[in-house]
């Protein structure tokens, strides 16, 4: 028998609405390999084996009962360690929160549940997000499965190392500047943000709330969508939940799967293919376009003047915000408290959980946000950067006039090893180069596998307008079907 | 500091004051600002509460299309303009009854803006201006255990209870008010009635200072004439109308005092007490917190339908200047009784009582007479004190059957106030009624006459009017509680004389 592990999402959900496979069985095999893998790979944080093994007897006798099943039912997903799950550790990837078990489960989480999904479980990721190489997390980094001593990327390293791994077949990440799509890229998996508004951030610990978008991980483009319609569309409880159908990227994942981009036009975005990136990186990414033109897409070259300044921009808007959201975190009502001790005063309690209970990096850019918004300073950097952000969606719709959907490279380089660019935080934040022009415009981005370069993972990244999802997964999946596949070396 | 404080006079003789207010509504909504928990008050201590509420991590904001509501009916009574488009802002700073240590509040943009308010100080009328009218959340209540003062420094143990935060609230900022004078401290407790009566009329808030859902915070300083505005304070723990305009006033004499010492005024908050009456200094603004305003991400921003604008504005109801404008010719009164009225701050309790029946004069002859002397002598509220509008109209029922003379009447409404119930239930329990059973009362009658037989016989005489030391002896053995005129009618039938 082939080893369930090696299943896509679609076909599991094949076998146990079939009957072919319980969900128990399924579960239990993602569980067996996590035992055996994850020693090495470090992608989970908390693994919920009595809980995914409850939901999956639950999907199994709700079957015998011949009661209607979702369409992902009896599925094992694994959830980034940013989403808060009711009564299972929720950590960010902080001391801070080492302990927290929330009272509450994300609306992601919840729906995910609905759909009779199991979750296997959490996985690592740098603290709050804060990161690109999954290096800064509290609990110790996660290995990337196709060179243990490369990183996975980041910040939803874990997510993305579970699914190169064969410890799930799906997994849910959070993309504030690309931390989705760039573990999927240098992982060789797909990573999907969607549109900004388009997946509930309710229960998603904020990192920058005007960036933070949770989406789907997956080994293949269908699997990513089917997961993007679970857990997809409008939440009351997120005010800046977009009411309206999700786009029906299922559809357009299975129309891209033909292989026929006739009468698509995809625009090269000129900045991102140029110098910056790895020339390992370039060639896969060109003989990538070569394929789109070869499979029916009209590719041009478009000009995004402003994507230059992204990268400064962010860098002022998401340490802003991350400096007010983090603020809850003083030890009061939830989480680490330290030096509670009857002689500190309030502020200094306050102060020491803090100096402990976060890492490095997330104290550098709480510094660089509270110092972006001081008075007198206000206007020069966080107002300027907004002003920055507008020009950024500008060149994305004036692209748009012209393309279906713009393309580059999803990361500069392939996957570095553990430790190389730690020391330096500029070098760390390059990795988001070409994935925070979307997070600032708002649309949707997907990384897709389109070729190896020193044998790691290359990703494309396909950007499309706000709401068009859809157009995306047409173009990954029709790239996907003409690739690969690209399957790592047995851990 | 300078031990003897200068007189209210000559202060206002030397200096003008400025005075801006800053008031602080909890809106009557059910739930609060941003989440679905009750707003009731009470409840033990943090069981109104969620992940919203609390601040967990993950959780977000949802606003409430209620306060958004109420907020644009408040602004339109004050006369402001609704903004198109507005945002909430974060206000950043550290503090255990602040959930997420922000408060989401409005900042650069707030809903409503540049309006007024009419009010009227000893008959004169005077135009407050509005600077703005924003929504925002409330805090948690703490609670310091362990120090002397109940502040933070010194206690050992801090409490906090989070059922307050996120109720939603609504801040209404005056523009500065200069020029009132020797009446700045009328001024501001007039801006305060009205705006309490405005807001009352509205059903947005049952504006009750004494327990915090109308907070007031007064903002004083002080120049020479000619000169510009002074460094100005702002008095906080002001807990009621009367308070409102003692703190104006002894800051004022306060300010002087030290200006005339040849000190400068710091500016800073202060705190009002309600026993001394004057004000002490709380935390200094001068190294003021650098609160990082910038637009609250998690929301999106508010852009009222103008159509909606419009039929809120319709449906305003008849705000108090005009209510009390009908009233006044409803009543029949005089531009100084309808003052009269409106000083005691009976208005109201005039117009239920009439509504339970009394007519207007009766109505104003309780509220304004007895009962304001006893609420003056007793150094409360009018409305407070004891008797209800449907009691004293029940009580002028009683008058008016003949139950009851006036002097028994007054003797039962202070039954009431004591809270001894309803009038009629008073009369019947300590036998207070007239005595109208002519039987009883002739005998009465016939025992005055046998036992003053002198006094009969001048009555039989023609000599009238010396019935009345038989009308008093009669009114003696029923306590007063005959009718004298019915008594005299009887005593002049019994001896067979015309009266």
């Amino acid at each position: 028998m082939t080893d369930l592990t090696s299943f896509s999402a679609a076909e599991l959900a094949g076998l146990v609405a079939r009957g072919e496979s319980s969900a128990v069985e399924v579960t239990q095999a993602h569980l067996d390999r996590i035992s055996a893998v994850d020693d090495r790979v470090h992608a989970f944080l908390h693994v919920d084996t009595e809980g995914a093994l409850d939901a999956a007897r639950d999907v199994d006798s709700r079957r015998a009962a011949g009661e209607p099943l979702g369409p992902l039912a009896g599925v094992p997903v694994a959830v980034k360690d940013v989403l808060t799950t009711k009564g299972v550790p929720t950590t960010a990837g902080s001391k801070i929160l080492a302990d927290w078990r929330p009272p509450y489960d994300s609306t992601i989480v919840r729906r995910l549940r609905a759909a009779g999904t199991v979750m296997l479980g959490k996985t690592n990721m740098d603290e709050f997000a804060m990161g690109s190489s999954t290096e800064y997390s509290a609990f110790g980094p996660t290995h990337n499965p196709w060179d243990l001593s490369r990183i996975p990327g980041g910040s939803g390293g874990g997510s993305s190392a579970a699914l190169a791994a064969y410890e799930t077949p799906l997994s849910i990440g959070s993309d504030t500047g690309g931390s989705i799509r760039q573990p999927g890229a240098v992982t060789g998996t797909v990573g999907v943000k969607p549109t900004y508004g388009g997946t509930s951030r309710y229960g998603l610990i904020a990192f920058s709330s005007s960036l933070d978008t949770p989406g789907p991980c997956a080994r293949t483009v269908l699997d990513a969508a089917l997961l993007h319609e679970v857990i997809g569309g409008h939440d009351p409880l997120d005010s800046t939940s977009i009411p309206a159908p999700v786009p029906d990227v299922v559809a357009a994942a299975r129309l891209g799967a033909s292989g026929d981009l006739t009468g698509v036009r995809l625009g090269v975005v000129r900045e991102f293919a140029g110098e910056g990136a790895e020339p390992g990186v370039l060639a896969a990414f060109r003989a990538a376009v070569e394929t789109l033109t070869k499979l029916g897409a009209e590719v041009v070259e478009v000009s995004c003047p402003h994507f230059q300044y992204a990268l400064p921009a962010y860098y002022l808007i998401a340490p802003s915000e991350c400096s007010s959201n983090l603020a809850r975190f003083d030890g009061v009502r939830f989480g680490l408290r330290v030096g509670d001790d009857g002689i500190r005063s309030l502020e200094e309690v306050m102060s020491a959980t803090r100096e402990a209970g976060f890492g490095p990096e997330v104290k550098r850019r709480v510094m660089l946000g509270t110092y972006a918004l001081s008075s007198g300073y206000y206007d020069a950097y966080y107002g300027q950067a907004q002003k920055v952000r507008t020009l950024i969606s500008r060149d994305f719709t004036t692209a748009f006039d012209q393309v279906d959907a713009l393309i580059s490279p999803t990361t500069p380089f392939v996957a570095f090893q553990v430790g190389a660019r730690t020391a330096d935080p500029y070098q760390m934040y390059l990795a988001d180069l070409f994935t925070i022009p979307s997070n600032l415009y708002g649309g949707p981005g997907i990384s897709v596998p389109c070729g190896l370069a020193d044998g790691l993972p290359v990703g494309l990244q396909v950007m499309a307008p706000t709401m068009a999802d859809d157009r995306m997964y047409r173009v990954a999946a029709a790239l996907e079907s003409a690739v690969g596949p690209f399957t790592p070396p047995a851990l | 500091m300078t031990t003897t404080l200068p007189a209210y006079d000559e202060v206002v003789a030397r200096y003008e004051p400025v005075i801006g207010l800053e008031t602080h509504v909890e809106l009557g909504t059910n739930t609060k600002m941003f989440c679905g928990c009750p707003t009731d008050f009470g409840g033990a201590p943090n069981t109104r509460v969620c992940p919203v509420c609390l601040g967990l991590p993950g959780s977000l904001p949802v606003a409430n299309r209620a306060a958004v509501e109420a907020t644009i009916r408040i602004g339109l009574a004050l006369n402001c303009s609704i903004a198109q488009w507005c945002r909430f802002a974060r206000k950043n700073y550290y503090y255990p009854d602040m959930p997420k240590n922000y408060q989401i509040s409005q900042y650069d943009e707030p809903l409503c803006v540049d309006g007024y308010l009419d009010v009227e100080v000893n008959g004169e009328p005077v135009r407050i201006s509005i600077e703005r009218v924003h929504m925002e959340e409330d805090t948690g209540k703490t609670l310091h255990v362990g120090g002397a003062t109940g502040r933070i420094h010194g206690a050992t143990e801090s409490l906090v209870d989070y059922n307050r935060a996120g109720i939603p609230l609504v801040e209404i900022v005056t523009k500065p008010i200069p020029g009132a004078g020797a009446m700045a401290p009328e001024v501001a407790r007039a801006y305060v009635t009205e705006l309490r009566d405005v807001l009352r009329s509205l059903g947005v808030s049952d504006v009750r200072m004494e327990e915090g859902s109308l907070r007031c915070d007064v903002n004083t300083s002080l120049n020479l004439p000619g000169e510009q505005w002074g460094t100005r304070t702002e008095t906080k723990n002001v807990n009621s109308l009367r308070s409102v305009e003692r703190a104006v006033r002894s800051e004022m004499i306060r300010q002087a005092s030290v200006l005339a010492a040849g000190g400068r005024i710091t500016q800073e908050t202060r705190h009002f007490h309600e026993d001394t009456g004057d004000t002490t200094s709380g935390r200094s603004k001068e190294t003021a917190t650098d609160y990082r305003y910038f637009p609250e991400p998690d929301l999106v921003p508010i852009a009222p339908d103008p159509t909606w604008v419009a039929e809120l504005k319709a449906a305003l109801p008849e705000l108090p200047r005009l209510h009390r404008r009908r009233l006044q010719q409803e009543w029949g009164l005089s531009d100084p009784d309808m003052q009269s009225i409106l000083n005691a701050g009976a208005v109201e309790l005039i117009e239920a009582t009439i509504a339970a029946g009394a007519t207007p004069t009766a109505a104003r002859k309780w509220w304004l007479g007895e009962l304001s002397r006893r609420a003056n002598e007793t150094g409360v509220e009018l409305a407070d004190i004891g008797a209800t509008p449907v009691q004293v109209a029940e009580l002028q029922g009683l008058v008016d059957a003949g139950k009851l003379t006036d002097k028994l009447a007054r003797t039962v409404l202070e039954h009431v106030v004591a809270g001894e119930g309803s009038p009629a239930k008073i009369m019947a329990d300590r036998k207070l009624e007239v005595v109208s059973d002519t039987g009883a009362l002739t005998a009465a009658v016939d025992e005055a006459i046998a036992a003053n037989p002198a006094i009969a016989d001048k009555v039989r005489g023609g000599k009238v009017a010396a019935a009345g030391a038989l009308v008093g002896a009669v009114m003696k053995t029923t306590r007063g509680q005959a009718d004298a005129k019915t008594v005299r009618e009887l005593i002049l039938e019994r001896l067979g004389v015309q009266g």
